[in-house]
């Protein structure tokens, strides 16, 4: 149990250490979204993700959000585990065919208002799968879609300031 | 038994092979499509793994492929039969392994696997039709879709009965942030009865948009296959395809590929144990390692421009290389790391909590294992000793020697372990090979492309993190692509899985499933 704790205080906080411009202006960006959803959600975002096609590697940034260097949940951001608790659906992936209708049970599940963001090339733009008899291509082409975020897969930064930016434009 | 010894056996049966050494570990076997069987019984009789199938059209005959290994050689069995009557005996009958991979060909190739053991449809949900076979050639790429795929409602999930037996239906769309697919649960109380699972979900048409492709395209799409696994797959198809060009890439390429899939395996390794750890509800560990993670990601990012060398590796050679400076960087790098995890893995180790949890849940018998075939840390946990890259080895590995983790109590315990010895493993492996790069001249990053005849063909394979990657190339005219069959360890790995939650309680299944960490997209193709 010592070691744990010794552990602990010896890693420190590193959230809170940054020193370099690149993390100085996440901590920034981070403070902004928090003042916005204090406005808009009496500070809480709730999102969930929903894999419609992906290769599982905008999953991988989509946990990194979650590490002790970004720690989303500190802005009041957090992933749900039900649709029917969201304000924000994150898409990523095309649209796979096998997975057209439950994309669309989800988005009516999640209770308005809800804004859905494609997250990574495939879910916006088609990406390296494009539409085929097995792919839809983009979220678009399947529910109302209000952000898309490039990049494959986009990193966690980048995914904050996306958040960022759709909290400002509604 | 040596292959020559087995080939004599198969003589005395009255089985013909036309045998070819295509690769320097891999032969290629033709028999005819009667004794396909026949085959497979004698070759689990011999102790051979089944590896993987697949089919593929020519002209009006399909060919279909079976991989089998033993001891590090492998044998590529091909049979051909006709398009007007395409039906050859199942191999699953034999191999439990053959299951999932044939009714895949099916599906896709209208190939009628006789008397395979489960005539269920396994790839197709609703998106084609029951008579439309996507990967025929006369099937569009584009199909005939309707607007809206309707769900898959018709398939038949095992179904139990008596008191106190209850169903529990999960996904496609899961409670955490994961790959979509559904299990179905039969459970008494907190104990699992039965599991099913049910994927396909996330089939985006790999195998069929993969033709036609350039071999830059085909490294990019192949990267995509499993997203975690991003070099492990775009090498294994860029090994095939410079088979098939008949090209060598350079020493200092090779290293390189060495050395960026030996960080994918710590990077995601790191992100298991951590995850591992969280799904026990134990953060402290989960932060930590999530924390380890990220460092190596950003230093990914860093030297080499992406954070998780997504298309780093390209047809001839790697995209990028490795200078003194970031050489320095690397072992500094390590050194951190390891210091990080002497420090935190006898914390672990000490944390009863942990051993509460992991140890004797999930369990796989080596038995079991062996039957489904199951490779990487999970077929290492439970006792299977193969390795790639140390079984049937390739460039960079042939230059130093590849220790195997090793264990047998075939656990969650067992697994989280097996990860651990692996990234101490590849943390001397990457020191190995940036000495090595150090000591070559610099020099090229790539081998001139030459373009393949047209038929030639390529079959990559590589230890990928979660283990052996097969990976099938045909060329057809003009530098294209006829056929590219990626076949991820997850693949063998999702069967085990099913049988290692038996007699676990529900609430344990996420972290027996995190534990195995099977890919869905690498599967669903």
């Amino acid at each position: 149990m010592l070691n744990l704790f010794k552990k602990i205080f010896t890693t420190g906080v590193v959230t809170e250490n940054y020193k370099t411009p690149y993390d100085q202006e996440l901590e920034t960006l981070g403070i902004e979204i928090k003042r916005h959803i204090d406005q808009k959600f009496t500070g809480s975002l709730a999102i969930r993700a929903v894999d419609a096609g992906s290769c599982n590697g905008c999953e991988l940034e989509i946990h990194a959000l979650n590490n002790p260097f970004y720690d989303v949940e500190r802005f009041g951001i957090h992933f749900v585990a039900s649709p029917r608790h969201a304000d924000i659906l994150l898409v990523t992936g095309v649209v796979s065919r096998h997975m057209q209708t439950a994309l669309l049970r989800t988005y009516d599940a999640t209770p308005n208002p809800k804004w859905v963001i494609a997250m990574g090339d495939c879910a916006s733009c088609g990406g390296e799968f494009g539409v085929s008899y097995a792919s839809c291509g983009a979220v678009s082409n399947v529910i109302p879609v209000d952000m898309t975020i490039a990049g494959c897969p986009p990193s966690p930064l980048v995914l904050l300031k996306s958040l960022l930016a759709l909290i400002e434009k509604k | 038994m040596s292959q020559k010894e087995f080939l004599q056996q198969l003589d005395e049966a009255e089985i013909f092979v036309k045998s070819e050494q295509i690769l320097p570990s891999v032969e290629l076997w033709q028999i005819d499509d009667k004794h396909w069987q026949r085959f497979a019984e004698l070759a689990a009789e011999n102790k051979m793994r089944w590896a993987a199938g697949w089919a593929e059209q020519n002209g009006e005959q399909f060919y279909v492929h079976a991989c089998f290994e033993k001891a590090g050689d492998y044998i590529l069995l091909r049979a051909t039969i006709n398009e007007s009557k395409p039906e050859i005996l199942s191999q699953a009958t034999v191999y439990a392994a053959a299951n999932r991979s044939e009714r895949h060909t099916h599906d896709m190739f209208g190939i009628d696997f006789l008397n395979h053991p489960d005539p269920r449809c396994w790839m197709r949900h609703k998106a084609w039709g029951k008579r439309d076979y996507p990967l025929r050639h006369n099937f569009p790429v584009q199909g005939t879709p309707a607007d809206i795929t309707p769900p898959d409602t018709d398939y038949h999930f095992v179904q139990s009965h008596g008191v106190g037996v209850y169903e529990i239906p999960v996904g496609p769309v899961h409670a955490g942030i994961i790959e979509p697919g559904h299990f179905r649960f039969q459970a008494v109380g907190e104990l699992i009865l039965n599991l099913e699972e049910r994927l396909g979900y996330v089939h985006k048409g790999t195998e069929k948009i993969a033709e036609g492709r350039t071999p830059e395209g085909l490294a990019k799409l192949a990267a995509r296959v499993s997203g975690d696994t991003c070099v492990s797959h775009a090498w294994a198809a860029c090994m095939a395809m410079e088979q098939a060009a008949g090209i060598e890439i350079p020493k200092r390429a090779a290293l390189i590929r060495g050395i960026f899939a030996e960080r994918e395996r710590i990077v995601n390794h790191l992100g298991d144990i951590g995850a591992i750890c969280n799904d026990v509800a134990f953060t402290f560990a989960f932060m930590q390692f999530m924390r380890l993670k990220e460092l190596w990601c950003r230093s990914n990012y860093e030297l080499f421009g992406h954070r998780f060398l997504m298309d780093k590796i390209i047809p001839g050679g790697v995209a990028d290389d490795i200078t003194d400076a970031s050489s320095k960087f690397l072992h500094t790098e390590i050194e951190e790391l390891r210091i990080a995890l002497n420090d935190l893995i006898p914390a672990l180790d000490l944390n009863s909590s942990l051993e509460d949890r992991l140890y004797t849940a999930g369990y796989l018998s080596p038995e079991t294992a062996a039957h489904f075939g199951t490779l990487g840390f999970v077929g290492r946990a439970s006792g299977q000793d193969f390795d790639v890259r140390r079984d049937a080895t390739y460039a960079p590995y042939d230059s130093v020697k590849v220790k195997v983790a090793l264990e047998n109590q075939g656990d969650i315990a067992s697994r989280f372990w097996v990860r651990y010895k692996e990234i101490n493993t590849s943390l001397k492996l990457i020191e190995q090979f940036v000495e090595q790069l150090a000591q070559l001249p610099e020099g090229d990053l790539m081998t001139e492309w030459q373009t393949p005849k047209s038929g030639s063909y390529g079959l990559g394979i590589v230890d990928g993190w979660r283990g052996e990657i097969i990976s099938y190339v045909r060329f057809a005219e003009n530098n294209t692509i006829a056929r590219f069959y990626p076949r991820d360890p997850s693949q063998l790995n999702w069967e085990a899985l099913e049988k290692a939650v038996l007699n676990n309680i529900v609430p344990d299944f996420p972290v027996c499933n995190k534990s195995f960490n099977c890919s869905y997209s690498g599967c669903d193709l």
